[in-house]
């Protein structure tokens, strides 16, 4: 009988019995950005453990991964219970010959480039999947790409709530005012996620992001 | 050689999704570079990049995408209006698109009011010119 009505409330998009604040978590963005990065930094803060392999060759993450039950407590005692979706990073181009500049041989760059074009496919299809997202840039890189317009375009055309993490603060080249300029109707908040910078700050407004 | 290709807004008003982001798709395999007065629906700029990832192969790399608009935000309130106006009557054919194809377009760089396109021939032209000095 409970099966009955929580298939009907999901057709009817209203879920009494799902758990407030339990809600799908994606990490978006563009390749070699450092999401997998920041979802072991997460799953390690949160869970003691790691969720994803990271590398400095791109397209590292080819598929969609989920950790499930992260449980978030901040210091005035609020809770939070959410899915964490690692994405692959979302590219309008893979060659395979830049995966053999990196070392690898032709058969595994081929390999990994059809793999990499799929997960962007997948990554795209996904994003009806989110609650909320948090868009993880690279901030020592040019944040007019369109691969970011049209990442946080789309998830403004569908309402999901957005927080832009301004990855790699610890690296010179780094600046998040660029980024603040860029989306200046968006919160952003600057991180290393590799060092643990300022992650403080970051969870609070992931707090902020799933009310 | 660089081609580039003009694709008025009427020429894509009034195609489906599918056909608008196939319309240009394939004119890019031909390595050609699209400009298109106007730009995409969002949804259908996130359709172009997942089209784009099903055709990729060792001979189509993919795209380099950009687009300029005016920026809302430095617009005065009359210019807003009739912007909106014009978009009611003619749809929507502010800004510009450009679409390059991967092996001939190197990177757009959007500043944001003005692109830059760098195409392959010309970086390996700027290095070798690099080297004679």
């Amino acid at each position: 009988m409970k099966q009955f009505f929580k298939n009907l409330f999901k057709k009817l998009k209203f879920n009494p019995f799902s758990k407030r604040g339990h809600v799908k978590l994606g990490l978006y963005g563009p390749p070699n950005g450092g999401k997998s990065t920041l979802a072991n930094r997460i799953c390690l803060d949160w869970l003691d453990e790691e969720m994803s392999s990271v590398s400095h060759i791109a397209h590292e993450t080819r598929e969609i991964k989920i950790k499930e039950q992260i449980h978030l407590k901040n210091a005035k005692g609020k809770e939070l219970t959410f899915s964490l979706v690692d994405t692959p990073g979302i590219a309008t181009k893979i060659d395979y010959e830049d995966f053999l500049k990196r070392g690898m041989k032709k058969a595994e760059a081929k390999a990994r480039a059809k793999e990499a074009t799929k997960g962007v496919i997948d990554s795209i299809k996904w994003l009806d999947n989110m609650e909320a997202v948090i868009v993880v840039l690279d901030a020592t890189k040019d944040p007019y790409s369109q691969v970011n317009i049209t990442i946080i375009g789309n998830l403004q055309a569908r309402s999901i709530p957005v927080l832009i993490a301004a990855n790699k603060v610890d690296l010179k080249k780094a600046n998040i005012d660029s980024i603040k300029a860029a989306f200046p109707q968006y919160d952003i908040v600057g991180i290393s996620a590799k060092y643990g910078k300022n992650l403080e700050e970051f969870y609070e407004e992931v707090f902020n992001l799933i009310k | 050689m660089v081609t580039f290709q003009f694709i008025p807004f009427h020429q894509i008003e009034n195609l489906s999704s599918a056909k608008r982001v196939n319309k240009l798709l394939n004119v890019v395999k031909q390595d050609k570079i699209v400009v298109m007065e106007g730009r995409l629906r969002k949804q259908e700029e996130a359709d172009l990049i997942e089209i784009t990832m099903e055709e990729i192969s060792p001979k189509f790399k993919g795209i380099e995408l950009s687009t300029v608009y005016p920026d809302k935000n430095k617009q005065t309130a009359m210019q807003k209006v009739k912007g909106r106006f014009a978009t009611m009557l003619l749809g929507d054919r502010q800004g510009l698109t450009i679409i390059g194809p991967a092996n001939v377009v190197k990177k757009i760089e959007q500043n944001p009011d003005k692109i830059e396109l760098f195409t392959k021939e010309s970086s390996t032209r700027y290095r070798k010119t690099k080297r004679r000095k």
